[in-house]
């Protein structure tokens, strides 16, 4: 049985997904997606804790070796992932109840939870496996179903969101398997750890390298590196409060995921090095992205938008910090990717509990809310600070790392303007907190009150992690810097 | 008997089991305000013996909870901070005392979030007074900042959410921008953000240094340097209480704190003396000191004109820290004892006024201390404390800030100090004797009866005067931890 987990690991959930349909009842379809998920979460800590004792786990499909079988590998990186994927999906599938049933008709339950389920099969798929083939195929299955999950939003706004994000997300998709075929094409080989074999000997035809930037580019769609990020904050604005939870703490970081496997396991940094200028377009590329979201936050008026952009903004962050190609900007990447997905999932389940009490997320919705909802709108602050990134939260541990990178680099300039852009944080968290504080209420109704007790905990259960992995960042930062060093060791 | 190590974490967890305690009575008044006043008493109680402890040559130290690889939460108890623990935690007891009248006469709202933010930024205050290390001490400079957020905001109006955007605007953008810069840099360079007798760089080390310098000095935003300083007035919109406790004693304080710590045990005197960008920054300060006294001779609201001064006077301990001369170190320690009771005098009284005849301009004031006569005589010794002139205890610390400027060889400075002194005179005593001398415009008959604060606050501003008094006639115990301070620092003679 465990050395089955890690194909237990996408299995669970892949069987999952349309068992939802046979349960059907909207209230037993949720707890039944729950246990799923909680399944595939103690599958994940299992791995975690194996990988940590004993080193990367090869588990070959069906008993057939690789490079003819499809192999999945467990490593430092992923079994990190893992972990923080299925986590989070447990955590929001707890909130989803009561969010779902406001925002959803009943009949609709069942669908929510099948799309859930495979969106989640498919980026554990992209996690544990290591064949390139296969990333195509799970980062489709997550796509469609994230593209389902957010055309179930009630306002029909969703449509076209989701519809915009399909559009792109087939671009993207379309170029990851033109590189992925250019790649077969010259080396024969779909496993990732063969392709870093046989990929050298091949280095100098432009067919790799066409490969290769097919590949960057329709990866860097999906994770909605700026400019390609349009799809990604209508798409978040207009989802279920749930879905946005659950794709804001998952989906873009899986993308990241990928982006650094490609580069690093399989092209070999060094090589992209020289036949792209990488790490200038990432510089540039994130620290405008940084910028220009940023700005666009602090003047949107509806808070799931506002927090989108933020959430693009920060994955600028996380492709610069890649960008200064040293292990300790790898692992400032990386314990971000963490720290980012407890933010976003504290803040979005926040705001849906907001939208189940008062149906709306625009700003001045949330007037006066201070002393309404006390619980909710502490949860909002204290998920904004973590974003500005307080001491004793966990973004500060991100900027300390991330500032650190930069300075061992001596690109002191960024240094500043990294420094500069989190104030602009400071501006688009604390416009919501005067909205909050110091206005009156719009419509005093005795209804409005923070959500009930399955939402909150798992919003609080989030907030203390903000906090937990603030101060204790032994789990973050110790497996964030094993991988770096492996990655830069170029073990895989 | 506690361990020593056991007290030390105490006096950062007493005032934050305060808080459980104080929102617990939310419902009693009378019980929340004595939680606030028992865990002030106990607090006093830990601090001073601490101080016993560390007097009689024990090291009372803690380090726990690594948060990042090599950089743990470290508290390390040394003459400065034990300084400035004993300030807070005594003022505390009497801020609250004095809260208490103020915030029921002046039938505040929301005081449990009141009494509540205020015990969480004495606990910060605790941690930043016992900080071993600069990563720890900007930990709880930012808790602090964050905590009086609520507190500067309180009244919830338009004016007090503008006055909380400056506030937080101004500190956090600071700390952040080049605080946080500053301390990852010196981590980078030397190695260790712990703070050690003689500094941390050595001499190869000068240019990062040299750049360090005036990050750490714009960074710490609580000193108020110009042109950061803003906060400061826009803090102002608060309770008298906090403006008294926080924005004349534990947020400023901490600032000129940290200033004198960074330059003492991070930079060292021998380093600071060398850099070309000292120069630079004293004059800066030195400028401050002067436009700051300036800008309160204009300034007709009281408050406003008590928190200018508190700028100028913010400065003059900069100055002495950056003269990097024992005399200027001892001056600067000293100053922050001695300017906290006068300046904290002066706005209780300020609030006084304010909750008794609803006055806040000062041209409202004439003759007002014909009905608020212990008000008006507090102000006076108060004033004379800020000065510099016996009987107050400000005497001392501005006679050594001079001597170092002398012995600096910055007769500018010297020069600069003096005026502002004059200044001083000139913006804050005409306040106290125009109103005795002159007639009370708006008396009337029945209206001559001397009607002053309520009780508590005026027995809590009345125990300050007494205290800028005492600390002229005895300022012994606090130039003794100056100079311990001194010897703590490596810096021997004058």
């Amino acid at each position: 049985m465990i050395e089955h987990l890690p194909i237990l690991q996408v299995l669970v959930p892949l069987l999952g997904a349309p068992l939802c349909i046979i349960v059907r009842n909207p209230r037993m379809v949720g707890l039944f997606a729950l246990s799923i998920s909680t399944i595939t979460f103690l599958v994940s800590c299992s791995l975690l804790q194996q990988v940590l004792q004993n080193g990367t786990i090869v588990y070959e499909l069906g008993g057939w070796a690789a490079p003819w079988g499809i192999e999945y590998r467990i490593d430092y990186l992923n079994s990190y992932l893992l972990l923080l994927v299925s986590a989070m999906s447990a955590i929001v599938l707890v909130a989803s109840q009561s969010s779902i049933s406001r925002e959803l008709p009943r009949n609709r339950h069942m669908l929510f939870y099948t799309a859930y389920l495979l969106c989640l099969t498919g980026l554990l798929g992209i996690l544990c496996t290591g064949d390139a083939f296969n990333v195509f195929v799970f980062l489709e299955i997550s796509s469609l179903s994230s593209y389902t999950l957010i055309a179930l939003g009630n306002d029909r706004r969703a449509l076209t969101a989701a519809y915009q994000y399909l559009i792109m997300g087939t671009i993207g998709a379309t170029f990851i398997i033109i590189g992925v075929g250019l790649m077969y094409m010259m080396t024969g080989t779909l496993n990732m750890y063969d392709l870093a074999q046989r990929l050298p000997e091949v280095h100098n035809s432009k067919t790799v390298l066409s490969a290769i930037g097919f590949f960057i580019v329709g990866v860097c769609l999906k994770l909605a590196l700026f400019p390609l990020h349009l799809w990604l904050p209508n798409a978040y604005a207009f989802a279920p409060s749930i879905a946005t939870a659950f794709l804001a703490a998952t989906s873009t970081k899986v993308a990241v995921y990928v982006l650094i496997r490609f580069i690093f396991s399989v092209v070999g940094p060094e090589f992209v090095d020289t036949v792209l200028p990488l790490q200038e377009i990432f510089v540039v590329l994130g620290v405008s992205g940084i910028f220009a979201t940023s700005i666009s936050a602090i003047y949107q008026l509806n808070i799931k938008r506002l927090f989108a952009y933020s959430s693009v903004a920060q994955i600028g962050y996380m492709i610069l910090a890649l960008a200064i190609g040293t292990p300790l900007g790898l692992t400032a990447t990386l314990i971000h990717l963490f720290n980012h997905a407890l933010m976003k999932a504290a803040l979005f389940l926040a705001i849906g509990g907001v939208v189940y009490r008062v149906g709306s997320a625009q700003l001045s919705h949330f007037a006066g809310l201070g002393r309404q909802m006390p619980w909710t709108m502490a949860a909002i602050v204290a998920g904004g600070l973590s974003l500005i990134g307080v001491p004793l939260t966990v973004g500060f541990v991100s900027k300390w790392y991330l500032v650190l990178a930069l300075l061992e680099k001596g690109w002191w300039p960024l240094t500043i303007l990294v420094l500069i852009s989190s104030l602009l944080a400071l501006i688009y968290v604390w416009r919501i907190v005067e909205w909050v504080y110091f206005s009156s209420p719009r419509i005093v109704l005795d209804e409005v009150k923070d959500p009930p007790l399955s939402q909150l905990v798992p919003i609080y259960i989030l907030v203390v992690a903000n906090f937990y992995f603030g101060i204790d960042t032994s789990l973050t930062v110790g497996i964030s810097k094993k991988a770096a060093e492996m990655l830069f060791g170029g073990v895989f | 008997m506690m361990s020593s190590e056991t007290m030390l974490l105490l006096t950062i967890l007493v005032p934050l089991a305060a808080v459980i305690g104080i929102v617990g009575a939310r419902r009693y008044p009378n019980l929340r305000e004595a939680v606030s006043l028992t865990a002030a008493l106990v607090l006093i109680y830990l601090t001073y013996n601490l101080y016993r402890l560390t007097e009689s040559g024990v090291n009372v130290s803690w380090e726990g909870l690594q948060i990042l690889p090599g950089l743990a939460l470290f508290f390390n108890i040394e003459p400065l901070g034990q300084l400035f623990s004993l300030i807070g935690s005594f003022l505390w007891l009497i801020t609250t005392v004095y809260s208490i009248g103020y915030m029921r006469g002046h039938q505040e709202e929301n005081q449990t979030r009141f009494y509540l933010c205020f015990a969480i930024a004495i606990s910060s205050v605790m941690g930043i007074a016992y900080a071993g290390n600069l990563f720890t001490l900007f930990i709880f400079y930012e808790i602090l900042t964050l905590s009086t957020y609520p507190l500067v905001t309180h009244a919830g109006t338009e004016k007090a959410k503008l006055g909380g955007r400056v506030y937080l605007g101004i500190l956090l953008t600071t700390s952040i921008l080049f605080l946080l810069l500053a301390i990852i840099g010196t981590w980078y360079t030397a190695g260790t953000v712990d703070f050690r007798a003689g500094g941390v760089f050595d001499q190869s080390q000068k240019f990062a240094a040299a750049v360090l310098l005036p990050l750490y000095i714009f960074g710490i935003g609580k000193a108020a340097i110009m042109p950061f300083h803003r906060w400061l007035p826009a803090a102002m919109v608060a309770p008298t209480p906090v403006s008294a406790l926080l924005h004349a004693v534990a947020v400023v304080k901490a600032g000129v704190f940290s200033v004198l710590k960074v330059c003492t045990y991070i930079f060292g005197f021998d380093l600071l003396g060398q850099l070309p960008t000292t120069e630079f920054l004293l004059y800066l300060a030195g400028a401050s000191v002067i436009i700051a006294s300036l800008v309160a001779m204009k300034q007709d609201n009281l408050k406003a004109r008590l928190a200018y001064s508190t700028v100028s006077q913010l400065s003059y301990i900069t100055v002495g820290a950056l003269l990097a001369n024992g005399a200027g170190a001892l001056g600067g320690a000293m100053h922050i004892g001695m300017h906290a009771f006068g300046k904290i005098t002066l706005f209780f009284c300020a609030g006084a006024i304010m909750v008794a005849s609803h006055k806040t301009e000062i041209s409202d004031m004439h003759g007002l201390g014909r009905r608020m006569p212990v008000t008006m005589a507090a102000f006076f010794i108060g004033s004379l404390s800020i000065i510099g002139l016996p009987p107050g205890g400000g005497t001392w610390s501005k006679w050594y800030l001079m001597i170092a400027t002398i012995e600096a060889d910055k007769l500018i400075l010297m020069a600069v100090l003096m005026a502002s002194s004059l200044l001083n005179i000139a913006y804050l005593l005409p306040i106290p004797i125009k109103g005795f001398l002159y007639p009370d415009p708006d008396a009337q008959g029945a209206d001559k009866k001397i009607r002053e604060a309520p009780l508590p606050s005026l027995i809590a501003l009345s125990l300050t005067a007494l205290g800028c008094i005492v600390l002229f006639v005895y300022p012994q115990p606090l130039y003794e931890l100056a100079t311990h301070f001194l010897e703590a620092a490596g810096l021997h003679g004058r």
